[in-house]
């Protein structure tokens, strides 16, 4: 089995190893973790066919920069706007590229997004904890944070030129600021004028934004009771309310409980979409009711499963897509 | 509003919230704890996890799988279920040792209770600790039974770069953090047990349910067992 090696020249905060998490430990105060944008995660492993939750790197918007030290690898990206350069090259959002021994690879975001993921042709070597190599950021339990100057190595990297290119991602939701939710489960603490206020106004993604959460900015939404309420389990997708009026949603590393109110519940089907927000983005909330909720659920898990197969094909090789391009196409009829 | 507990309370599109009652008590505990261990042995289909924590539980479902009227129905079912094997709390036990530099607020919580550093150290000892719930981070396990005389309001402010093994107190409950984190809560000791754990077997020291009782150790005994992984 042959290794790539890198070395880690530049890392922004926030930067860190994930794979799909480690569901099934919030009794222990464990929260999932995993990538922030969940969607965006597989496809760039899909894209190189990688099997479903391998390890890669979720890159902040402090961007990174890596140097191939030995080994040759491919590697996919799919996330944010966020763009990557490998050598004298330069690739969109959403594509594949082979990095060689000597090359640079520099990724920095673009107009909009907040994460990228950084997948390898090959087994990103890492720690994990409770098997899973999903990084809790508050405790850098698992895989870790990136810091500038370290080691990555991939063992058995295999280079994959078959794969190159731009990857066919077919649903853009960038452009939806609208975010679902089911009210509750403490809804019950807020006035109905405070409930319409959380579901007519739009709010801001402030700048206190990172794994654990992201605090809102926008009308002040004060419980009127319930600040003595026992500790309740808090999901991914809550939108917990502070004595103070002010909203957080929690995001991947979020706390398994805490005594705040929670106005309401954000579907889990539109958290990826929900995390790609940057701060001083504006975003509104939507009330549907559970059995709308279930239906969206039942309607994201088929589309994104058919999205996933779809990247996961092997794309054509260089030869084929230069016929379907009719550019060898031209020059065998030339021939004939 | 007003429905009788438990009440189920359907969460965005993956889980459902049982309440047992809006004020901690023993018995609505009892009921979380029933439910889990009922939970755990018979879990309905397209069940995913459940959370347990003071009076209430979060059941989490995959929605491809099943929905919040049929998670509903199965944990109803569980409740009313009369052939339920009881799950026997275990007891743990957590070694602390009370040093003063490590246990940077006994003098002041001494001062606060009227009592002597050794009188506090005898009460916190003294407690009949049970694990109500984890939360906040990994391993942070609630632990609710401090004595009446301990019983403190937090600090004002949060205090920062409090150690991992911090044995701390506020109100009726007591906490050994795992992690180095900013707390607001009354630091009386240090412990060198580990909550998280290499163990595969057994990654956590704590169950929700479990007992706990506190060891008194020496420094020489807490620096032996604090170089031991």
């Amino acid at each position: 089995m042959t290794s790539a090696r890198f070395v880690i020249r530049h890392v922004g905060p926030h930067t860190t190893v994930q794979d799909s998490g480690r569901p099934g430990l919030m009794r222990f105060g464990v929260p999932a973790s995993g990538p922030m944008d969940r969607r965006s995660f597989a496809i760039a492993n899909a894209a190189l066919n990688n099997p479903a939750g391998a390890a890669g790197i979720e890159v902040s918007l402090g961007g990174l920069m890596l140097d191939c030290v030995a080994g040759r690898v491919t590697v996919a990206l799919a996330g944010g706007d966020f763009r990557m350069a490998v050598g004298a090259e330069n690739h969109g959002p959403h594509s594949v590229a082979t990095i060689a021994e000597g090359d640079r690879l520099t990724l920095r975001p673009g107009a909009f997004g907040s994460w990228a993921y950084l997948a390898f042709g090959g087994h990103l070597r890492s720690l994990t904890w409770q098997g899973s190599a999903a990084t809790h950021a508050t405790s850098g339990l698992g895989g870790g944070a990136l810091t500038s100057g370290a080691a990555l190595v991939i063992d058995g990297a295999t280079p994959c030129p078959d794969r190159h290119g731009q990857i066919d991602v077919s649903n853009d939701h960038s452009k939806n600021n609208i975010f679902r939710v089911v009210l509750g489960p403490q809804d019950r603490h807020f006035s109905a004028e405070m409930i319409t206020a959380f579901l007519t106004h739009s709010f801001t993604l402030t700048d206190a934004y990172d794994r654990m959460g992201v605090r809102l900015g926008g009308p002040s939404l004060r419980p009127h009771s319930a600040l003595d309420m026992p500790s309740e389990p808090i999901l991914r997708g809550s939108v917990q309310v502070a004595g103070d009026g002010v909203a957080t949603v929690l995001l991947a590393d979020h706390q398994t409980t805490g005594g705040y109110p929670k106005i309401a519940t954000m579907l889990a089907c539109d958290l990826d979409r929900f995390a790609q927000r940057r701060s001083g983005d504006r975003v509104s909330f939507k009330a549907v009711t559970p059995t709308e909720a279930i239906a969206a659920a039942r309607s994201h898990i088929a589309e994104f499963a058919a999205e996933i197969e779809h990247i996961r094909q092997p794309r054509q090789t260089l030869a084929q897509r230069l016929l379907s391009a009719n550019l060898i196409g031209g020059m065998v009829n030339a021939r004939e | 509003m007003t429905a009788p507990f438990p009440r189920f309370r359907p969460v965005a599109d993956h889980a459902v919230l049982v309440e047992f009652s809006d004020q901690i008590t023993d018995a609505a505990h009892a009921e979380v704890l029933r439910l889990d261990a009922a939970l755990a042995a018979n879990p309905p289909a397209g069940f995913g996890e459940a959370v347990p924590a003071y009076v209430n539980l979060l059941a989490t479902f995959d929605p491809a799988l099943t929905d919040h009227d049929r998670i509903t129905d199965a944990l109803r079912g569980l409740l009313i279920g009369r052939d339920l094997v009881q799950k026997t709390p275990a007891l743990r036990e957590v070694q602390v040792c009370y040093d003063a530099d490590i246990a940077p607020d006994l003098d002041q919580v001494a001062q606060m209770t009227g009592l002597s550093a050794e009188a506090v150290i005898a009460a916190h000892l003294g407690g009949d600790y049970r694990v109500f719930m984890y939360g906040f981070a990994p391993g942070y396990a609630y632990l609710a039974g401090v004595p009446q005389p301990l019983h403190l309001p937090r600090k004002p402010a949060a205090v920062r770069g409090v150690a991992a093994g911090s044995v701390i107190i506020a109100g009726p409950q007591c906490l050994v953090t795992t992690l180095t984190m900013p707390t607001g809560w009354w630091v009386i000791g240090r412990s060198p047990t580990r909550i998280l754990r290499d163990d595969p077997a057994r990654p956590f020291l704590f169950d929700v349910g479990d007992s706990v009782r506190f060891r008194r150790i020496s420094r020489a005994e807490f620096v032996a067992a604090s170089v031991t992984p």
